[in-house]
């Protein structure tokens, strides 16, 4: 058997087989580590990866909002909060939940192995596109047919803005 | 050469979907602070923004559809990090504390 030499689609493969080892390794850390700041490292190394799927599923546009919004905004927030609320990570008191432990492993486990087979059983129908995916379209897309979303999702982003800061801001003693 | 053609194929992205959404089920019921939970949390909406994409991608129609979602995903997700960590840093505030096994006023 004469092995091919490396070409770029070779490459491609490879750089998506690496996009795949950055998403699982950064939610495996996520959802383990002891520390939080680790898990919010954790966290960023998986979204990393998740904007790198993107991209080869023909969306540059949203690879580049999930690493803005994500990456850049939410991990940082997260951040935040962790160095102002948790002082001590891992002061083990009292026994562990009733679905800690095993239980969680199994519960994850037979989610994992159910949507695995549905994914795999089931007969997916490929239509044909009626356009491009491109952002021209999109935009054109978010200002006309979903325009009433698109002022709703704003409406909804400046509440919880305005609730995150009255919440966080009660009870401080001035 | 199969495993280097991966990226073409529907399956790969629905079980890194399912897998991203099952570590962050694993997360929110053994977690015990509130922040981690949070960061369960987003695990789920990456790996239900995953499944949006790759039904985009490969079977949809309308390829710009699926975006659509997942940018407004993103939106909700931002929101939700943005309260959720007020109410933690609240929660602090009040108890010393962001165990989740600490928040039992309610019991008696």
């Amino acid at each position: 058997m004469n092995v091919p030499l490396p070409n770029a689609d070779h490459l491609v493969g490879i750089v998506f087989l690496i996009m795949i080892g950055l998403t699982i390794t950064g939610g495996v850390i996520a959802c383990n580590a002891n520390r939080l700041v680790r898990a919010v490292a954790g966290l960023v190394v998986c979204f990393v990866g998740v904007a790198g799927l993107y991209y080869f599923l023909n969306s540059p546009f949203i690879a580049m909002m999930q690493m803005l919004i994500y990456v850049g905004a939410v991990a940082v927030t997260i951040s935040f909060a962790i160095m102002f609320a948790a002082p001590e990570e891992s002061k083990k008191h009292g026994p562990p939940g009733t679905l800690a432990g095993p239980f969680g492993l199994i519960t994850a486990g037979l989610l994992f192995g159910g949507f695995t087979l549905l994914a795999l059983k089931t007969d997916w129908q490929v239509h044909a596109k009626i356009n491009d995916g491109s952002v021209e379209t999109m935009g054109k897309l978010l200002l006309t047919e979903y325009a009433m979303v698109f002022e709703l999702i704003s409406i909804v982003l400046l509440t919880a803005i305005i609730g995150a800061l009255i919440i966080a801001r009660r009870g401080r003693s001035s | 050469m199969e495993i280097l053609s991966l990226y073409n194929n529907l399956n790969t992205f629905l079980i890194i979907g399912a897998l991203l959404f099952s570590m962050g089920v694993y997360g929110l019921v053994t977690r015990r602070t509130l922040i981690g939970m949070l960061i369960a949390a987003e695990l789920i909406l990456a790996g239900a923004s995953i499944n949006f994409m790759a039904f985009n991608r490969f079977t949809a129609p309308d390829p710009q559809v699926g975006q659509i979602f997942t940018l407004f995903i993103m939106a909700i997700a931002a929101a939700e990090a943005a309260i959720g960590l007020s109410i933690v840093v609240a929660i602090y505030r009040n108890y010393k504390s962001i165990d989740a096994e600490d928040l039992v006023e309610l019991k008696g």
